[in-house]
Order: structure tokens, then sequence, then C-alpha cells
């Protein structure tokens, strides 16, 4: 436990509540949402002071081992930091993805070396990390990956070519597979880490049909790996990808929320208009907006349910297998509907004849076609549930 | 599956061994092959009822176990994964609910306790037409003595051919159409003046047109108020729709499971059919959309026993979702089984026939969606 005394979860929401007050700056309520956006804006004062003081306090990891500055709380004592931090417009300035997947994968399969360097600076949100999986030819079939690590005794020279390197124009760190055996697939495969700023390391962001992103290529040209940053046995790299992987989809399958924004039936009835009874004057449109909330409404239900069973069966539940491909069909299919029932004034790219909201609604379309492309895309998950749940067999 | 007390994991548990012993799918073919004009099998019914089956919403005052909605689904699911046909759930959810719901202290007591124990069955004699429309009642009530005599006409009332008791939606003022002028009665199913026809549908399963020709009935027939019979009807109604959706998802899941043992058995083109990805992914999407429509299930039932008062919409998401999942399940049954699925002596066309009847039933898809659309305001 960190510095609270007793367990009781009532003492522990005021203690939470109490230094949220004494702690969030006032003039970041409500900008939660900022820390989302794919673009990058230089933090204010307030922004660092408020990172350093959920660092310190190690509740932006609440579950992580105090040893290396996490919250050392349980699950529950972390909804309720969650619900404290929401109930006053505050937002966890710690995250990225070296808290989303890799702290939580070093943590399992890290030497303690390793993570006594590592995991503090993710807690505290000091530095970024990237993630280097993809490669031009190595998408859904990331297994045939090509990028080489040779031995060269006490370190690894690298060469080759990284794809989807998310933020890794702002990253410090790099985890990333690499072929350290080129006579098998899945076996030959090792996980490692370097700083981005070794020589070697250019990135080029890549534009996408949404305008900007965050994702980059990675070119990587001679690289040095130390030994001692290899997490996992040598050739033993897919097994610690395998892991961080669900970490990945969870995260991906509707925390969006689709799209935070107004509702898709307040839109509707503001651009469509409603008839005499009250019902969406456009009747097509009225039926496909209705089916996607109920789509969105069983989606939130499963996840509960999901939570619910995987808490009293310790387990995961076998509901979780559809999260994303369920979350991601409904989020598209409102992003969809929503430049559809917006019109041409859903077709803006950008200028003042259109709102913020029009113009955020177009680049949510475009920008949520990764969804299903990512983190095992659409197909991959089906074939997951085919082989994994369903038992179905591999073709001869 | 939500998470279970003890009671209702060994009611679901005692349901599940009984189906599959007593209740097989070949039951099922059995009945409708003998012709029988009930639409059930008798015997298995009594059987039903011994285990407690049709009290388990009705208050143990009253004869029944008083375990609730989600009880009765889990029941409900089991026994739709064979297809059996019982009056369980018009009878032993429906009409019940309507007592529980709008009876009198007299009424319940009369009727309860024989619901509970199988003796009487009941059912919901409400539409008039091809559609659900539950507010569309010509069916007329008029005073007469210190009474009330019925005249008109009910139509696809199910379980109607063994219905000891009969809960009437009659139109006491106002025009077909109205919700208000709605008042519901309890008829004797041998009430003079009452006449039935069987209709024989593809499902196989008990389904009546009713007739009422000028049947008199006392004041003490009225269930809940006069005029105000509608409230009432849409309550009784959504526990019945909720039930009927977790009788359909055991359905759905079985005859997802049919064909999933099928597609790991059958061989052409050298290998199982089962390890084509064309295949693959189309049972990916049938598990997908069976865990979402199980999700909308599950919260229906578990808020009718919490009576929150979401209970409509979502009553009407999960009728919905449950009626589009399990008609593209009986469909890809057929279509993955190829010709085999085609013959009789397959079951996957009972699957089928059963999916469109059940959706048919308490408003298909297209009515629920503009339902929980309406209750939302849009």
């Amino acid at each position: 436990m960190a510095d609270f005394g007793g367990s009781d979860l009532d003492a522990f929401r005021t203690e939470a509540r109490d230094w949220i007050e004494a702690n969030f700056p006032k003039s970041l309520k409500g900008k939660g949402g900022m820390m989302m956006r794919e673009e990058r804006s230089e933090p204010t004062p307030d922004m660092d002071a408020w990172r350093k003081a959920m660092g310190e306090k190690g509740w932006g990891v609440p579950t992580w081992p105090t040893q290396y500055g996490g919250g050392g709380l349980t699950p529950a004592h972390g909804r309720i930091i969650q619900q404290e931090l929401g109930r006053v417009g505050a937002y966890n300035p710690i995250g990225g993805m070296g808290v989303m997947m890799f702290g939580p994968t070093l943590l399992e399969y890290g030497t303690e070396a390793q993570k006594q360097q590592h995991i503090p600076p993710i807690v505290k949100g000091e530095l970024q990390w990237c993630q280097g999986f993809s490669e031009p030819g190595a998408g859904s079939d990331l297994a045939s990956l090509q990028t080489r690590a040779e031995d060269k005794g006490d370190h690894y020279i690298v060469n080759g070519q990284k794809i989807w390197t998310s933020g890794a124009q702002w990253a410090q760190w790099c985890f990333c597979l690499v072929r350290t055996d080129t006579t098998k697939k899945h076996e030959g495969i090792s996980f490692v880490l370097f700083p981005m700023d070794v020589p070697g390391v250019e990135v080029r962001p890549i534009p996408l049909i949404a305008g900007n992103s965050p994702f980059c290529e990675t070119f990587l040209t001679d690289v040095r790996v130390e030994k001692d940053q290899v997490v996992g046995p040598v050739n033993g790299g897919w097994t610690v990808a395998k892991r961080l992987l669900p970490h990945e989809r969870s995260g991906l399958s509707g925390a969006g929320g689709g799209g935070g924004g107004r509702s898709l039936v307040k839109l509707a009835k503001e651009y469509v208009g409603s008839d005499e009874s009250g019902r969406l004057a456009d009747t097509d449109l009225r039926t496909r907006v209705i089916m996607n909330e109920i789509d969105g409404r069983a989606f939130q239900l499963t996840a509960m349910r999901a939570m619910a069973e995987s808490k009293a069966n310790s387990g995961p539940s076998a509901a979780t297998s559809i999260m994303k491909n369920a979350g991601t069909r409904w989020m598209q299919d409102r992003a969809e509907l929503t430049i559809e029932l917006m019109g041409h004034q859903g077709l803006g790219w950008e200028g003042d004849d259109f709102t913020a909201e029009e113009l955020g609604a177009v680049r949510s379309w475009l920008g949520g076609k990764a969804t299903t492309i990512y983190g095992g895309s659409q197909e991959v998950q089906n074939n997951i549930i085919s082989k994994r749940i369903l038992g179905l067999p591999d073709p001869k | 599956m939500a998470v279970l007390n003890e009671e209702q994991t060994m009611l679901r548990d005692a349901a599940k061994s009984w189906v599959q012993e007593k209740s097989p799918v070949t039951a099922f073919r059995k009945m409708r092959d003998s012709g029988v004009e009930l639409g059930y099998d008798a015997n298995a019914w009594n059987e039903m009822a011994e285990m407690g089956w049709a009290g388990v919403i009705i208050p143990e005052e009253y004869g029944g176990s008083d375990f609730g909605y989600l009880s009765m689904g889990l029941i409900l699911e089991e026994t739709g994964r064979t297809l059996t046909a019982s009056p369980l759930l018009a009878s032993g959810l429906a009409t019940a609910s309507a007592l529980v719901l709008g009876g009198s202290d007299a009424q319940k007591s009369e009727w309860l306790p024989k619901i509970a124990g199988g003796e009487v069955v009941g059912a919901l004699a409400i539409d008039e037409g091809a559609h659900h429309a539950p507010e569309k009642v010509a069916l007329k009530a008029e005073k007469s003595g210190s009474g009330y005599k019925l005249s008109g006409s009910k139509s696809f009332v199910l379980e109607g051919m063994a219905a000891g008791l009969l809960v009437v939606s009659a139109r006491t003022s106002g025009a077909a159409g109205d919700t208000d002028g709605i008042t519901l009665f309890l008829v004797a199913g041998d009430a003079k003046g009452v006449s039935r026809k069987r209709l024989h549908l593809a499902d196989s399963r008990g389904a009546a047109n009713i007739t009422f020709d000028g049947v008199e009935v006392g004041e003490d027939a009225v269930l809940g108020e006069v005029g105000k019979g509608y409230a009432l009807l849409e309550k009784t109604l959504d526990r019945a729709r909720a039930g009927l959706c977790a009788e359909m998802l055991g359905s759905a899941l079985q005859a997802f499971e049919i064909t999933l043992d099928y597609l790991k058995v059958r061989v052409q083109f050298g290998q199982v059919i089962g390890s084509f990805q064309a295949l693959q992914h189309r049972a990916a999407k049938m598990f997908t959309d069976l865990e979402l429509a199980r999700s909308a299930v599950e919260a229906a039932l578990q808020a009718i026993d919490a009576d929150t008062p979401d209970v409509p919409e979502l009553v009407s998401l999960a009728k919905a979702k449950m009626g589009d999942v399990f008609h593209l399940v009986s469909n890809e049954m057929v279509q993955m089984h190829g010709g085999i699925g085609m013959t009789d002596a397959h079951d996957a066309g009972f699957y089928m026939k059963r999916a469109r009847a059940a959706e048919a039933a308490f408003g298909n898809q297209g009515y629920h969606r503009d339902r929980y659309a309406r209750i939302q305001g849009y």
C-alpha cells in the first residue's frame, strides 16, 4: 500500500478526493480529451505540474508495484481513483504505449535490472515508448518480419525497416521485434529495447487519408542494441509479443466510445429533423441509426457482462474475444452514419464553412478505418475466434 | 452467461439434464409427426410442472418459488435448445405475469396456484391481425347486467388450443388503435361462446384463432382497471418478450453448435469444410453476434427482476437483436449443411421455422426497433 493506512474503500475515496482537489490544476478541467489527440502541442506548466504530481504519487498506474514507483493498489482502489478524477473533470496524465502495453509486459518478462531501469520513468510519465512490430512485408502475418539482429558478441547490430510505429517521432525508446534466427519463423524472433536517439534510427511520419497522423516509418541502419536489453529469452520474443497484443486489443476495442461527441440521435435530429410525431424524418436513416444504437448498447452490455464474468471466474470471459470486432464495427458504422446525416456539410476538409464538429466527423470517419486494420485486423480476429474459441482446423 | 447464484445454477443444471434426457429434438419431431392438437406433449409438460418450472415467477404464497425472471429465462434457454414445445412461456410466464402484476387477491388465489401446478394452462389472447399490435383492439366488451359481454376474435393465440384461462384484451371505450379504453379480462377457456380453431403454422407449435361470441363474464373478471388495461398489458408483454428471447437464445445457440460440429466433420475437396476461411469467418461473426445478443437478453431479464424503469427499452433491444441473430444463425444452419439441411429428416429446418415464428411473436425486429427509438424520443 502507498502512503495511507487502512484498506477501507470509503476512506480511500475520501483520501483520493482530497488529494486530487489539492493537486489537480483547475485550468486543466475537462481537457483530458486533448491528451488523446493525435497531434501534439507543447505541455503547459500546469500540465507538467499535474503529470509530475500523479507520477510521484504512482496513481497513474495504481496497480503497479510500489518498488518501481507504482501505486501498489488493488483494482478496486484504481477504479475509485478513476471515478474521482472523472468527478472533477480531471484526467490521468500518465499514459501512452509504455503504460498500456510495454509496462505490463516488462513487469511480467523483464529482468530485475530492466524493470528498475524502465518502469519508473513510465510511471512518472517522463518518457514515451513506441512499438516496432509491423514491417512493410509483415502486417497481419507479423511473424514473417525480416528486420535482422546480428550477434556481435557483446551486442547486436540491427538492420531493417519498421512501419506504423505510432508516436515514433516523439518517443525516446522503442520496444521492437527483430529476427535473431533466420532458420525458424516464430522461434527466431527476439524482443529488444533501444533508445530512439542512437545512431542509425531514422523516423519519417506518414500522412494518412485523415491527414496528419502519429504513424511513422522507422528505418534501422546498423543500430546497436545492448545484450542486456533483450526481454525474455533470445528467440523467445514471439511469446512475449503475444502476451502484449491482448493489452493492445483491449485498449483498442471501443475506448473511444463513439468519438465522445454528441449522440448520433441528437445530430440526426438537428441535421435531418423530425416529423410531427417526433420521429426522425428520414425513415431509412432512422432505421439505420436505431440499429447502430442497438449495436452500441449491446456492445456496452457485453463489456459489462465480460467484466462481471471475469471477476466471478477470476479469468477472462469468452466474450472478450469478440470485443475488438464488435466495438470497431459499431464505431465505424457510427462514423459513416454521422457524415451521411450531415450531408455535404459532413464532407468538409478544412475552412470556416464547416463547424469544428463537422470537420472532426470527417477526420474521425477516415481515421477510424484504421481500427479494423491495426492491432490484429478484423480478419485476424475472426481467425483467432475460429481457431481458439470455436476449434475450427487450419486448411491443409 | 450472467453470474448466477446457487439456486439459479441448480435450476439451470436441472433444466439442462432434463431437456437432454427427456426432451431432445427427436421428442419435438415425434410431437410434430403425431399431429397432436395441443401442439405439445402433455406428459412432458406434466413433468416440467412437477419440477416446479411453471411457478418460477409466482410468489410462494400462491404456490410458486418466486425465483424471478432470470431464473425462468435459464429454463427457457435450455428448453429452447431442443425446441421443446410447452406452455411454459404462455402460461407460467406470460399469464402468470399478468396475474401477479394486475390481479386482485381473489383472482390470484383462484388462478395462480393452478398455473404454478400446471393444472391450468393460461394464454394471452391479444392480437387480432397478422402483425403484433397490442393497441389495435376491436374486440368489444359491453356492459351487460352486473358484468360484461365480450364479442370479437383474437388471432395467433400461443397455446390457444390448451388454454383453460385466457387473458383477453377488450375495448370498453374508444376505437381500435387507442391505448385508452382497453380493458383486460380473465375468461375461462370453457366459457359459453368461446370457440377455437387450430392454426397449423410452420413451427408446429400450439396456436389458435379464438372467437368470442357474446361471452358473459362478471365484474370480477376484470384484470386491473377498466379502460386502463394497456399499461398492464405492456408490462405483461415485456415479460413475455424477454422470456421468449431467452428461449430464442437457447435455440440459436444450439443451431450454431450443431452447425459448428458439422463444419468439423463434413469433408469436401479432401478436407473438412470448417478449414475454409470463408466459412470460418461466418462462424466467427455468428459467435460474435450471439455473445452480443446474450448480453441484451440477460440485461432485459435482470432489469425485470430489479424492476428498473428501463425494462421496456431493454426488452425491445433484446427482441430486436435476438431476432436478427436467430434469423441469421438459422439461415446459416441450412446453408452450411448444404443439401442435407434441406431435408425434413434433418433438424435444421425445425430451427429455421421456429426462428421465424418466434421473430413474429410479440413483435418482430421492425416493431421493436421502432419501439426502442420511440421510447427514447426519436
